[in-house]
């Protein structure tokens, strides 16, 4: 498969104050991400995934190392446009990403600066406010929405730059679990259509659908695989302060009750099925 | 609620007068003004007033509205009337101690009392029919000519777009952290000046730690959403002028004409 | 100490277009040294609710009794429903303001009008409460500090006010697991050593039916059930019906055709082993 990311032995410092010792956020990190992949990236607060985010696309530019986002450096000034259209973002707090206070006005933002003809982008816009179930609210103001909806017009202003790549930085963070199962349900639809999703959250139930899961720790990938070899590593997940989802909890409580239940279970139906199958043996 | 204001006083509705370009009415509304200062003659402001009435009438604002829009004027129009009626020197017809008033001061009096009123009802029909993001669209690309002389029409226009959107938001923020700090005692309502001043601060500074968070924040967003200022930047909404906002011009132009003549006649 | 809500309505807005019931007839007890945990979707009332108890906003009809005084009543002060009363509003860390973490706890003991020393004394407490080394701390600036240790900051300068009923909107909102783990366990910890009545509100089933003794539902302003976790979280359909999710560990164990009400993962293991053991 095609590698629409490549990223080589990057590290990233900063300091956070004049005179001080640099802070190293990111210490040789090597990754390759696959055209049209989910990849969920999980850590707690200061390991680093949103660090790494924002070195997809040139929101920050590497200290050492590099970054190819579909064949351009990220750290080339001129192709930095060329860049962050390919390469989306959104960010974690719903309201302090929207720049018009009416909504389709706000999705038109990144085909405006984009220089995009007038009869296209709006094309784009109702489009965009379609595919993330918006369009009666085009021309309604943005604080009389719910945060879900205010996330939901920012992906579609997102979507209306026609990105090859989506990074989601903790976008469920502040949301209600209503929000949270509809702004999923809307980055999986994207990632059907085949646009490449890079989705950071530390909600493990989001990230048992992703084709691959890297756990990021103190700057390092920590681990990498698909979510059945990561989560089939539950104790090195634990020692990194993070959860692991629940069916992966239970696995390792049963097993450790005597029951045979076999490793890499993350999904409530595949547990009620190891189960079922446990209970016709006996 | 905080969040049910509605900023400006942008009156919905899909008249003739709200689907004009802004510009134009920019524009109407500047000649408007300026017309009412050429004006000195009771017919004249017949002719102003005739004319506002009809805009009124097209706009299908109602009356009410328009009115509430006068009620913070009230005093400055009542003091400039009355400065006008006791200052004014010319044929006294009526004296009081100090007290005197003129046949011209009446007169200049009540000149000024209805240009002012003909003044705030005029531009307030501008705001009315006009959403402020249409207002602000309006002034960037009258001011645009003016870029060629490194005047930063695109700039002043983007910082009132974003003011317009964070308003509200930077409301609701101040409401929650003044219930915050009052659910930690404060109090704002009791004492002196200097002590109501004080009690604001736990209030002030975590609303500019919101802001600068805010600011952050967007400005990143703006990035990676390729903003990099008005150069080679579109519009969705392209501005065109239509056959009604020619109309609109012309009218204007005979009613400009009008005002002239009739100043220069009587 | 315990609490008393009868008839309780707020209409935002009375008498303008805008008029909204926001609270119709809520009427719930809670006695003293319960956990309650409130959920409910949101724009449900619950944050109504939560403003009412603590004086914040004012009932437009029905009684709010918080140890036998009557805080809708006029005339009743402030200061002494704040003292009786602390809330913790949602992301908190945002009200911090001072120039360190000491003075930003000594800001709600200050304001009760206490001595010095007692302020000193609380601040002292709370600190270490909210599992923070008060040495290390103190003279910190709470803008530099993590996410989690700025929220236990701002929540330690409720607790410092010394509240007989502790209100935390969604306290965990935002935070990492480990932050999230963290405040709970610290939450737990003052209840159970200053023997406080904690009303929760929080998005997280899982938490509620681990935590408290009682669990209010909340929904378009009406109390829609009261009991305790079991009681509640056995009524799968009628929470569903107002937009609420089972926790999942009670979800699994329902689906596995488990009988009883599950609320935490040492009972499910228990409840599956048993499965095979039959």
């Amino acid at each position: 498969m095609e590698k629409i990311i490549t990223i080589d032995n990057l590290i990233f410092e900063y300091s956070k104050s004049e005179g001080s010792e640099n802070i190293r956020a990111l210490d040789c990190v090597n990754l390759e991400i696959d055209e049209g992949s989910f990849t969920a990236i999980i850590g707690k607060n200061g390991s680093g995934k949103s660090t790494l985010a924002k070195n997809l696309n040139g929101l920050l530019i590497p200290t050492e190392g590099t970054v190819f986002v579909d064949g351009y450096d990220t750290a080339d000034d001129d192709s930095i446009w060329e860049i962050r259209q390919r390469a989306g973002m959104v960010f974690q707090n719903p309201d302090n990403q929207l720049v018009s206070s009416i909504v389709e006005d706000d999705v038109a933002f990144g085909p405006e600066n984009l220089g995009i003809e007038p009869e296209e982008i709006r094309r784009r816009v109702d489009k965009a406010l379609e595919d993330v179930n918006m369009g009666q609210y085009k021309h309604k103001a943005p604080h009389l929405l719910s945060g879900g909806q205010k996330q939901r017009i920012a992906i579609a202003g997102v979507v209306a730059m026609k990105p090859k790549i989506i990074i989601f930085d903790e976008p469920t963070a502040m949301l209600d679990p209503k929000g949270r199962k509809e702004i999923m349900k809307i980055i999986m639809e994207l990632h059907k259509e085949g646009i490449t999703v890079i989705l950071i959250t530390h909600f493990m139930e989001e990230v048992i659908d992703a084709d691959r899961v890297i756990i990021m720790h103190e700057g390092k990938v920590l681990l990498d695989g698909t979510p059945y070899e990561v989560f089939s590593q539950a104790d090195v997940i634990r020692k990194a302060n993070l959860d692991v989802p629940i069916m992966v909890e239970l696995g390792d409580r049963l097993r450790k009750e005597g029951l045979d239940i076999p490793q890499g279970i993350i999904k409530e139906e595949e547990m009620v099925k190891a189960l079922c199958q446990l209970k016709s043996q006996n | 609620m905080i969040r049910d204001i509605t900023l400006g006083q942008y009156y919905a509705s899909d008249s003739p007068i709200h689907r004009l370009d802004p510009r134009v009415k920019i524009i109407a509304t500047l000649l408007f003004i300026i017309e009412l200062f050429i004006v000195d003659n009771f017919i004249g402001f017949g002719i102003c007033a005739a004319v506002l009435a009809a805009v009124i009438i097209v706009s299908r604002v109602p009356l009410s509205f328009i009115m509430r829009g006068l009620k913070p004027i009230l005093f400055i129009l009542f003091f400039t009337f009355a400065l006008n009626i006791f200052m004014v020197k010319g044929e006294v017809i009526w004296e009081w101690k100090f007290l005197h008033i003129t046949r011209e001061g009446i007169q200049i009096a009540v000149f000024m009392a209805i240009r002012l009123v003909l003044l705030i009802i005029g531009s307030s029909m501008l705001t009315l029919t006009t959403k402020p993001l249409s207002l602000t669209d309006g002034i960037e690309r009258l001011l645009s000519p003016l870029a060629r002389f490194k005047f930063p029409s695109h700039e002043i226009a983007m910082m009132m777009t974003i003011a317009l959107r964070f308003i509200p938001t930077l409301l609701e923020e101040t409401d929650k952290i003044m219930k915050a700090q009052q659910a930690r005692g404060a109090d704002f309502e009791s004492g002196g000046l200097m002590k109501r001043a004080k009690a604001l601060i736990p209030v002030l500074v975590p609303l500019f730690v919101s802001a600068f968070r805010i600011a952050q924040d967007l400005a990143m967003a703006m990035e990676a959403r390729c903003y990099h200022g008005g150069e080679n930047r579109t519009r969705m909404h392209e501005m065109k002028l239509k056959t009604r906002d020619f109309v609109t011009f012309a009218l204007e132009a005979i009613f400009l004409a009008l005002i002239i003549i009739e100043a220069r006649m009587f | 100490m315990s609490i008393k809500v009868t008839k309780l309505n707020h209409i935002y807005d009375k008498g303008m277009p805008t008029e909204q019931k926001a609270l119709t007839d809520v009427s719930f007890e809670i006695a003293d040294g319960e956990l309650v945990g409130i959920i409910g979707h949101t724009g449900s009332g619950k944050s109504t609710l939560l403003q009412h108890l603590n004086g914040l906003l004012k009932a437009s009809s029905g009684s709010i009794e918080i140890g036998g005084t009557d805080i809708t009543r006029p005339g009743v002060s402030m200061v002494e429903i704040r003292k009786k009363v602390g809330l913790v509003f949602q992301y908190p860390e945002y009200q911090l303001f001072e120039v360190s973490v000491a003075k930003d706890v000594a800001y709600g003991p200050g304001n009760l009008g206490l001595s010095q020393e007692e302020i000193d004394q609380r601040v002292r407490e709370a600190i270490a409460l909210v599992g923070l080394d008060y040495e290390k701390v103190k003279d910190r600036s709470p803008f530099e500090l993590s996410g989690g240790q700025k929220r236990a900051v701002a929540i330690a300068g409720v607790v410092a006010m010394k509240p007989e009923v502790l209100i935390l909107d969604e306290p965990t909102a935002g935070l990492d697991p480990r932050a999230h783990k963290d405040i709970l366990r610290m939450i737990r910890e003052v209840h159970e050593k200053t023997g406080n009545i904690t009303i929760l509100v929080s998005h997280n089933m899982g938490d509620v039916a681990e935590m408290a003794d009682k669990v209010m539902v909340i929904d378009g302003g009406k109390l829609v059930i009261m009991g305790t976790p079991e009681e509640v979280f056995s009524r799968g359909e009628l929470l569903k019906s107002v937009g609420l999710d089972l926790p999942p560990i009670t979800e699994f164990c329902n689906e596995l055709g488990i009988k009883d009400t599950v609320l935490d993962m040492d009972t499910a293991v228990g409840k599956i082993v048993d499965l095979f053991k039959e």
